[in-house]
């Protein structure tokens, strides 16, 4: 190598570097302080020197935090479980109507799916406003305002497009010849679709089903609007957190990285169908 | 009929059928599937278009949470309003400014980052997975990790940039750097997302034309510009087009970082609709800004499904 491209490969690793650096500090620091005391949080110059403790994180769990000034009561857990319970439960319902419909646009080619299929994509790039605004008033007629039931429903305008899109593509990609096959052979369309159509398609199947539990989530404005405190998820409530008076800032840091953590590792595991969920099934990576 | 059938059947039609024993038109349960199994998806269709079309009649209404006894068609008044309103294009300037801003940034810096991961090694591979880190973080949890880090009492970044000789620099609790500020956090997002589509696109580019250019000796940046950013373009185009369409609807970075303050400095379309809606309980008003905001997407989502049918068909080609 001549010095030229040693020099070029020297920047080429620095470049990536602070790109890494970029991306990755903003969660390694607000890890950093959720191990920290209040005291050490303060200091000035800021340090990476310090004992850790897991103090905030006890707060959190045990849902009491005490201090010379009293205990206080801090509901994270129920969050938790709200965005634990809401994400699944969404993803669930999206499974059960999403995957019928993927496998009928996908093999049948009729109207009404092509129809169906593009409005539901469509809803993808409504602003989510324009629905939740008049959906907040009438679920208050009706009764559904702060409800599991009322928010799993406006979470499939999340998971349903997501599903029905990128296992589309995964039932398209699969030959119609072995499930000619099958069929001839005896065995009714149910079994079919069940035995040899699903089967295929369970890779995609369940990277569309963790994709969507991530969106699910991450989502803030359906409970932002929707829920109010015991039906909301961690993305409000973390909000909530910040302005509550008593909850020092290592107690917030701990919330964020609980709240974070079960997507990081989900989107971790998934890693390989990301490209293709990201995109709706348009790039594959 | 039996044509119509086989048209919907499609290959999904058994060969057989063709033969003189099966020669009857499929059972009636056959060819009611397709309906039966859409039917909750369309459920759900129709469940969404409800709340709309009232939003779009809510937004031709005189409606205030607060006057009930008021409420009753005006029609286009509260569009009207909007042209001589200044507080309209205010969030509209904002809105594209934002949209505009937080696309063109993520574009430049998204398309850097994957041409520097461009070779399958390893190591690219790897921290190609992790810059996802940031797309999978909530964008109101990460907003509230950068108010964290930019706290005037204890902010990493605030005490960095006092080392620079900022001393008192406010991030977003000041009118000329809340912009700043907010666009950092959704490049901080939203990069990788389009970093992670380049990096797919420029690995499935064809091989020989840049091989072709090597033994040539072809200058780099003739390559660049005249080779790999136009076979990359269908890539480009179905990135922004995503991205644009949800950045100009922006909320959960915004409100969590700043709830559109200070003052009225980043009331974009989102945020003013949430703030009609239940600051000043003008759900008329509210409603109105929000048609206009899906018109505005409505067009944009119009090009991006033409693009984005395109690459889906090239990717099932490829594959």
């Amino acid at each position: 190598m001549g010095g030229g491209a040693i020099l070029r490969y020297s920047l080429h690793r620095l470049a990536i570097l602070l790109v890494v650096v970029f991306f990755l500090f903003p969660i390694f620091w607000i890890a950093l302080m959720s191990l920290q005391t209040n005291e050490s949080i303060l200091r000035i110059p800021p340090s990476m020197v310090f004992t850790p403790i897991f103090d905030n994180y006890q707060a959190l769990i045990t849902g009491k935090l005490i201090t010379q000034a009293g205990s206080l009561d801090l509901p994270f857990m129920k969050n938790l479980f709200n965005s634990f319970f809401l994400s699944a439960a969404s993803v669930a319902v999206a499974l059960i109507l999403g995957v019928p419909a993927a496998y009928a646009f996908a093999r049948f080619k009729f109207r009404l799916g092509e129809n169906i299929a593009f409005t539901l994509l469509s809803f993808r790039f409504a602003p989510p406003l324009l629905v939740l605004l008049p959906l907040s008033l009438i679920y208050q007629t009706i009764g559904l305002d702060n409800s599991y039931v009322g928010l799993i429903w406006v979470y499939q305008l999340i998971c349903l497009p997501l599903i029905l899109w990128v296992v589309r593509s995964y039932f398209e990609d699969i030959s119609p010849e072995i499930e000619h096959a099958y069929r001839i052979a005896g065995h009714n369309w149910g079994q079919s679709f069940l035995r040899i159509a699903i089967p295929l398609a369970r890779p995609g199947i369940a990277a569309a089903g963790l994709l969507a539990f991530i969106f699910a989530w991450n989502n803030f404005v359906f409970a932002l609007i929707l829920a109010s405190a015991d039906k909301q998820p961690v993305t409000v409530g973390a909000l909530a957190f910040v302005t509550a008076s008593g909850i020092q800032y290592g107690q917030i840091a701990a919330a964020i990285i609980l709240s974070i953590l079960p997507t990081l590792l989900l989107a971790l595991y998934a890693q390989r169908y990301l490209v293709e969920g990201l995109s709706l099934g348009a790039v594959k990576g | 009929m039996r044509q119509g059938a086989a048209k919907i059947f499609g290959k999904f039609m058994p060969r057989l059928d063709t033969s003189p024993q099966t020669r009857q038109r499929p059972p009636i349960m056959q060819r009611a599937l397709p309906y039966f199994l859409s039917l909750p998806a369309l459920m759900v269709c129709i469940g969404i278009l409800v709340p709309f079309f009232i939003a779009v009649s809510y937004s031709l209404m005189r409606y205030r949470l607060n006057l009930p006894h008021l409420k009753g068609f005006n029609w286009f008044a509260n569009y009207l309003d909007f042209a001589t309103d200044a507080a309209f294009w205010h969030t509209l300037w904002v809105s594209l400014v934002y949209a505009v801003l937080s696309v063109g940034f993520e574009l430049l810096l998204g398309l850097g980052i994957a041409l520097l991961l461009q070779k399958p090694t390893r190591m690219n591979n790897f921290v190609s997975i992790i810059l996802l880190l940031p797309l999978m973080t909530a964008p109101a949890l990460a907003a509230l990790m950068w108010k964290l880090m930019t706290n005037p009492n204890f902010g990493i970044l605030s005490y960095l940039v006092s080392l620079l000789g900022f001393t008192d620099f406010k991030w977003a609790s000041d009118p000329s750097s809340a912009l700043f500020t907010v666009l950092l956090v959704d490049i901080w997002v939203y990069t990788p997302f389009i970093m992670i589509l380049l990096l797919a696109g420029l690995r499935a580019l064809p091989k020989q034309p840049f091989e072709a250019s090597a033994l040539d000796n072809v200058p780099a940046s003739f390559v660049f510009f005249r080779i790999t950013l136009p076979m990359l373009m269908p890539y480009i185009i179905t990135a922004t087009l995503f991205r644009l369409l949800d950045s100009i609807q922006q909320f959960d970075i915004i409100y969590a970082m700043t709830q559109g303050g200070p003052g009225n400095s980043l009331v974009v379309f989102q945020v003013q609709a949430y703030l009609e809606f239940f600051q000043y309980t003008n759900v008329g008003r509210s409603a109105a800004l929000m048609v206009i905001l899906w018109a505005i997407t409505y067009g944009l989502s119009h090009l991006f499904i033409k693009q984005w049918l395109r690459l889906r068909e090239r990717a099932s080609g490829l594959a």
